[in-house]
């Protein structure tokens, strides 16, 4: 009897028990419906300023964003596809130039305290500053909107990769080094072999930060510069249209999630069990 | 230079040394500047090992056994050349040695496998180190020998974090032993394991020996194990200033069976000497503590 009870009562469980997993989707969806229906009712009720769309027409406009995604009526006028690779290759090209500068340099103030001592100052005053600072500069010395982007784009990519790599290469598992060493192992082949490989966890870690900072300052330099998905949300402002201000956002914000993702498996490809 | 299946078989004479200590000591400064002392971080220079004298045959396998503490890694890893003496010499058939090299392979305790390598890769990396100059077949089939020797077949393209405790250690066991070093150390291999794995590498141990007949310096804590593998034991007492206090010949013929230990003559008396000479130094130790 208790052969066939057991098969039952499992069953029912499965049914009436859902996974964490399951739950949390759950309870997304229902936070998800009760903000977006308070936010229909405010409206309805104009509880809020006049300005301010309608959960519904929020929506549609969304989607009439999202299902044409490549129109071109003029540089003030494009789908948001256009807008958003326009940003990408601005985010992408800094990203790269900020990078090549970071890694190489990290790499170098790990190996050697004094370097590392030497360089410290300007790293510590320069990492604070905001940015947008520097794009009046850029804009001075470059005379060129797009070179600005890149410019200020490629300098706020810099910091988090630069102290990260520092930090991985100049704190690998002395075990390792101490093999590299028994083995009478070259300086070059330890630093190729086995101080880069120890740190690259620690260097994705940094690049992943600074692609997603880097995503962050895209909307503000392109709102002072023009073009890409930051001049859209200014540009959408002066035209009074906040639908598409809050398109804008949700599309900046699912861009940056898919890219945080991708560095997120890069990350896990190169950490072999390690922490990270 | 490396002939890959031969000296599996055979102990050969050129790749087996005559290791000698003299007078070796280890201070670990302490920290006295003013400085350490305004942050009350001062400490007094500590004397880790004192006058070390020591002489090891070649192909013999010498464990070192002592309290815990007493320096047993120090003295190990100034053998390896990863750690300076303060005073004395040491050398390899008569050349001095103060430095790393593959003269020496070295066995650790915490494996300190390349996690972002496989097994074979690991143990590559060795090969191609220290015999820079070497062919790639060949490269690779010294590899695959000591894969085999060390029983890790058909787990070459695994990585550390895939391979349990024992299999890790494997891995060490042969990328050491792959680069052909005249002297073999093993800082305490199997003090990170489980009971029955460790007795079953150190049965393994037991069996590569009897093929390479390397001279092995092995540092460890436990009595049974030292007996097993030695053909003598140097134990060592408490610190500071630690020094030999005895070396005890362990005559057991070989191949020796763990289950067989203890019927040959004079284990009794060995294990029962180094229990008590143990046992009184850890006491001190723990006494000196408590005052």
């Amino acid at each position: 009897m208790t052969h066939q009870v057991l098969p039952l009562t499992l069953a029912r469980a499965k049914l009436s028990k859902l996974n964490t997993d399951q739950q949390a989707f759950l309870l997304f969806i229902v936070i998800l419906l009760v903000f977006l229906g308070l936010w229909e009712l405010g409206v309805t009720l104009k509880l809020f300023l006049p300005i301010m769309p309608s959960a519904s027409q929020t929506i549609a406009d969304f989607w009439f964003w999202i299902s044409n995604p490549f129109f071109d009526n003029g540089p003030n006028d494009q789908g948001v596809g256009l807008l958003l690779l326009t940003s990408l290759r601005r985010v992408l090209g800094g990203f790269l130039i900020g990078s090549a500068i970071a890694i190489p340099l990290g790499i170098l103030i790990g190996l050697s305290p004094v370097v590392s001592r030497a360089v410290d100052p300007f790293i510590q005053i320069l990492r604070p500053v905001s940015p947008l600072a520097w794009l009046p500069l850029g804009l001075a010395l470059m005379r060129d909107s797009e070179k600005t982007a890149l410019f200020v784009i490629a300098i706020t990519s810099i910091w988090p990769t630069l102290i990260n790599t520092k930090f991985g290469v100049s704190n690998v598992d002395s075990a390792y080094l101490n093999v590299a060493r028994t083995l009478g192992a070259s300086r070059w082949r330890t630093i190729t072999k086995v101080i880069l490989p120890a740190a690259a966890p620690n260097i994705v870690s940094g690049l992943r930060i600074s692609l997603g900072i880097a995503w962050l300052v895209i909307v503000a330099a392109e709102i002072l510069l023009s073009g890409g998905i930051g001049y859209f949300v200014w540009n959408e402002w002066n035209n009074l249209k906040i639908t598409s201000i809050i398109t804008a956002i949700l599309i900046v914000g699912l861009v940056g999630l898919l890219m945080d993702r991708l560095f997120g498996l890069l990350q896990h490809w190169v950490s072999f069990g390690q922490k990270s | 230079m490396h002939s890959s299946n031969s000296k599996l078989m055979l102990p050969s004479p050129e790749t087996t040394a005559h290791l000698s200590l003299h007078n070796v000591s280890k201070v670990f400064p302490g920290r006295t500047s003013l400085v350490d002392r305004g942050l009350g971080r001062a400490s007094k220079a500590f004397l880790a090992i004192a006058n070390i004298d020591l002489e090891v045959l070649p192909n013999t396998f010498v464990s070192i056994i002592g309290p815990s503490g007493c320096g047993k890694s120090t003295l190990l890893s100034i053998i390896a050349g990863l750690s300076q003496p303060t005073t004395g010499q040491l050398s390899i058939n008569g050349r001095a040695i103060s430095a790393p090299g593959p003269d020496r392979g070295v066995v650790f305790q915490n494996y300190a496998l390349m996690p972002w390598m496989t097994v074979a890769e690991n143990i590559r990396f060795a090969v191609e180190t220290v015999y820079p100059a070497m062919g790639i077949p060949e490269q690779q089939s010294i590899v695959q020998n000591y894969i085999g020797l060390v029983g890790l077949r058909g787990a070459e393209a695994k990585h550390p974090h895939e391979l349990s405790g024992g299999m890790k250690q494997r891995v060490g066991i042969a990328r050491a032993l792959a680069i052909n070093p005249q002297i073999l150390l093993m800082d305490e291999p199997f003090g990170a394991l489980d009971a029955l794995t460790r007795g079953f590498l150190q049965d393994e141990i037991e069996r590569i020996w009897e093929q390479e007949r390397k001279t092995v310096i092995l540092i460890t804590h436990s009595i049974e194990e030292a007996l097993l593998l030695s053909d003598q034991i140097v134990m060592m007492t408490r610190g500071p200033a630690a020094r030999i206090a005895q070396v005890l010949d362990v005559p057991f013929p070989r191949p020796r069976r763990r289950e067989e230990l203890d019927q040959y003559p004079g284990y009794h008396g060995l294990k029962a000497a180094m229990e008590q000479h143990l046992s009184h130094e850890t006491r001190t130790v723990e006494e000196s503590r408590i005052q």
